[in-house]
């Protein structure tokens, strides 16, 4: 088990420093950075004392370790658009957006796992085509479509949620349900699939035999084993809508690090997309290295 | 036991959203009326608040609102009335006295003095101070004290617009918080003199201000009627307008013509289309730098373009709410602006067809447009030449990279909006477009030689004969087709009164409830 952990972080440390160098280059890539920086109207001079003041004369390995040095300690420069700290906006912003998706994917799960169960349970009937149904729905639908549908119920209609912002927890219901049913269906046919495989096997048999309440089988011997597999794939989608979440965030207005992202992405505001690109994939990796981990741990068998 | 614990916890969870989505039912209303709170949203934030370090409307706005500026042009009769100063007189056309008024505090506290508007026009004239508005401050050479409430600018260059220049796009600043807390501090913590002071900022998400209780009696603008007033920064269209239905925004703007169609229909809700002073127009490549023997260096080729469009169609069914047909490349209203005597174009695609014929092109050409906002007007041009054989690609792009391109070279016709920073002089279109600056694509001497002299003169009369002149040979030549006055659409709860002006400033400080 260990030797497996210690491959397995020696990897995502890999893929950390990879991820790092490729959102270090977005910088460079689009044109001469300190024309950026300066402004349409700056001089030559001007400019070239930008270039000074940032270190961009020095050589590109040069930058990047020093870069990367600052990164290490959460120093990420100041943003071009904004008079702040990288570090203080993509801070700021943060917590709406992990909020955003921890609601979100509780949601996901609430829906997904117990539909997924109910749905192998009674395969082939109406309920399981429902379940189906649903779940197709919800990969067909746009995000930002059914977001504002939501909004067009909830709260022009009926007037029981805000439309957008992050004022209260109240602000974050419609937008956590919409991002939480992109990843329903994944989590709901994984969970269904599971279910049919451990339902047929051998054990479960056995539990009929003896007589015990369908209840008792699903939760206790179904679940359990079928939930495996959920765990990887919920910290993957987890992952998947921290970076999503843009077109959530800009529908219901939550400023968080999706907007904050699509923004600085229109404003050419580098040091920002940089962080956060980075930041986004630090914890992708580390969820990903914890659910395997955690598979590993439940799983003998993906050890090897 | 991992199932057990994640059945649990799924339960609590589950019982917990349950009870949110209960509670959820009751929820106060934050804005409106009852609270006396007017809150407006609008799409973008400023990346700055000092009002000297963003270029964005929504920045304008709230410069407006919270600072004062040294003079004041009254929006109905165009007059430049006392404000911060209560004289000025000019020395000559290069040197410009003026009087401060007395007893005027910042929200801080700290007096008015003539310190603080020498500080506020000699900092924002230094590169240090990275301004993004320069040319609405470099017509000035520098500013002294010269007296217990007296200051001196002087000028670069006779610049009859500079009272129009200190009545809207200068505010003061004070001098000895901004030399504390630097430009950081001063973005984070704004202070002014106007009607509304800022009493928190949250980056990405809202300004919120209250009346300035202590604001100077017998300003020409007046106490804010409304409270507290709050700016909010929402980027979905739909989302605005959902807010506004819902009652959580009193107040939208640039509402499309469809959606303010549809909220006509609530009677909760006031819409109002008024015109701008933001006009629309194409520029040609006069040179022909974008591509290798362009037709539009032909100038039969440019009046056929001009031909080609039916503006007033565009305005009747696209733009409407209180557009108007442009003929000379500025806003009518502002000073210097005219029509009279200045060639127009007329609706007439036979008529093109046959310059075009008469240019060599009688199967017309390709070309390429690019623009970056209104992608429906774009679209409509881009039609209207289809159908006399000019075939127009459209590039559609952001604002930096359009104007990145034509000053270039590299676009052929740009789709062009410029609304003057509410200026109410000429000399803040024409001359940014046509006197020789990276932006002109024509660089007609004539043309440039014209509006010199009409920014530099202090005669009015001469003023007008020259910017006249210039207007002329600039529609002449079809060196640019002037489209039409922008409208805007405002959409707010019905309980407010609020009146709209063409420099699209909204002055919430004017703005009351209805009793």
């Amino acid at each position: 088990m260990l030797g497996f952990a210690l491959r397995r972080i020696l990897v995502a440390v890999g893929v950390a420093l990879t991820v790092s160098v490729a959102s270090f280059m977005l910088l460079h890539l689009s044109g001469d950075l300190a024309t950026a920086i300066a402004g349409p109207e700056a001089t030559g001079e001007q400019i070239a004392a930008v270039r000074a003041q940032h270190g961009l004369d020095q050589p590109l390995v040069v930058q990047f370790a020093a870069w990367a040095w600052r990164a290490l300690h959460f120093d990420f420069g100041r943003s071009f658009y904004f008079p702040e700290q990288v570090t203080d906006l993509v801070a700021a912003r943060m917590p709406v957006t992990l909020t955003l998706g921890v609601i979100a994917l509780a949601v996901a799960l609430l829906v997904a796992i117990p539909l997924g169960v109910l749905a192998a349970f009674y395969r082939d009937t109406w309920l399981d085509r429902a379940a189906l149904a649903i779940s197709v729905l919800g990969q067909a639908m746009p995000s930002f479509w059914f977001g504002l549908t939501l909004i067009l119920i909830f709260s022009v209609n009926l007037r029981w949620l805000p439309v957008s912002g992050n004022a209260t927890w109240k602000h974050f219901i419609l937008p956590a349900v919409a991002l939480g049913y992109y990843a329903m269906p994944a989590v709901m046919r994984l969970t269904r699939n599971g279910m049919l495989e451990v339902l047929s096997s051998d054990y479960v048999r056995t539990a009929r035999a003896k007589g015990l309440p369908p209840r008792k089988i699903l939760i206790r011997h179904g679940l359990r084993n079928a939930v495996i597999p959920v765990i990887a794939l919920a910290a993957v989608q987890f992952g998947f809508m921290l970076g999503g979440s843009i077109v959530i965030e800009a529908v219901f207005s939550l400023q968080g690090l999706g907007q904050l992202a699509w923004e600085s992405i229109a404003r050419n505001d580098f040091p920002v997309v940089q962080a956060i690109v980075l930041v986004l994939a630090m914890i992708y990796i580390g969820l990903t290295l914890a659910a395997d981990l955690l598979n590993a741990l439940l799983d003998p068998r993906l050890r090897s | 036991m991992p199932t057990r614990i994640e059945a649990g916890r799924i339960c609590k969870a589950g019982a917990l959203l349950a009870g949110l989505l209960l509670a959820g039912v009751a929820g106060p209303a934050l804005a409106g009326k009852a609270n006396d709170t007017l809150v407006y949203a609008s799409d973008s934030e400023p990346e700055n608040l000092s009002p000297y370090h963003n270029n964005l409307r929504e920045g304008v706005i709230l410069a407006r609102n919270v600072w004062d500026t040294l003079l004041y042009r009254d929006p109905a009769t165009g007059q430049h009335q006392p404000m911060l100063a209560t004289a000025w007189t000019w020395v000559d056309p290069v040197t410009l006295d003026l009087t401060l008024r007395d007893g005027v505090t910042f929200h801080n506290g700290d007096p008015l003095t003539p310190e603080d508007v020498a500080f506020t026009f000699n900092y924002v004239l230094t590169p240090e101070a990275k301004i993004v508005t320069k040319g609405n401050v470099d017509w000035m050479k520098s500013t002294e004290v010269t007296g217990p409430n007296t200051v001196r600018i002087h000028l670069k260059a006779p610049f009859p617009a500079a009272l129009e220049y200190l009545s809207g796009p200068t505010p003061i600043l004070p001098a000895a918080y901004f030399k504390k807390v630097g430009l950081d501090g001063f973005s984070k913590a704004p202070v002014g003199t106007g009607p509304y002071r800022i009493v928190s900022v949250e980056s990405g998400r809202s300004v919120k201000m209250v009346r300035n209780e202590k604001y100077w009696p017998g300003s020409p603008v007046g106490k804010a009627r409304i409270g507290k007033l709050e700016f909010r920064i929402i980027p979905d269209a739909d989302s605005r307008m959902a807010e506004l239905m819902t009652g959580g925004v009193d107040w939208i703007w640039r509402v499309p013509t469809d959606q303010a169609d549809q909220l006509k229909r609530d009677p909760t809700l006031t819409v109002v289309s008024a015109e701008t002073m933001r006009v629309g127009y194409l520029q040609f490549d006069v040179q022909g730098r974008a591509q290798d023997n362009s037709p539009l260096k032909d100038v039969r080729v440019r009046q056929a373009i001009a031909h080609a469009i039916d503006r007033k169609a565009m305005v009747d069914n696209l733009a409407r709410g209180g557009a108007r047909v442009m003929n000379a490349l500025c806003f009518v209203e502002q000073f210097g602006c005219t029509d009279e005597g200045v060639p127009t174009y007329a609706y007439d695609p036979a008529k093109a067809r046959a310059l075009l014929k008469e240019a060599g092109y009688p199967n017309g050409f390709e070309i390429d447009l690019s623009a970056y906002r209104e992608r429906d007007y774009a679209e409509a041009v881009i039609g209207y030449l289809r159908a006399v054989g000019i075939r127009a690609k459209l590039n559609y792009l952001r604002y930096a990279a359009f104007r990145d391109a034509l000053r270039a070279g590299k676009t052929s016709i740009g789709y062009q909006t410029w609304g003057s920073f509410s200026i109410n002089d000429v000399s803040a279109f024409t001359g940014i477009y046509f006197r020789g600056g990276e932006e002109d694509l024509a660089r007609d001497p004539t043309v440039i030689a014209a509006l010199q002299a009409g920014d530099t003169s202090t005669d009015p009369a001469t003023r007008k004969a020259k910017y006249k002149e210039a207007l002329t040979r600039i529609a002449a030549q079809a060196y640019a087709l002037p489209m039409f006055s922008y409208p805007s659409n405002y959409a707010f709860s019905a309980d407010l009164t609020f009146t709209a002006q063409t420099d699209e400033v909204p002055r919430f400080y004017a703005a009351s409830w209805k009793k």
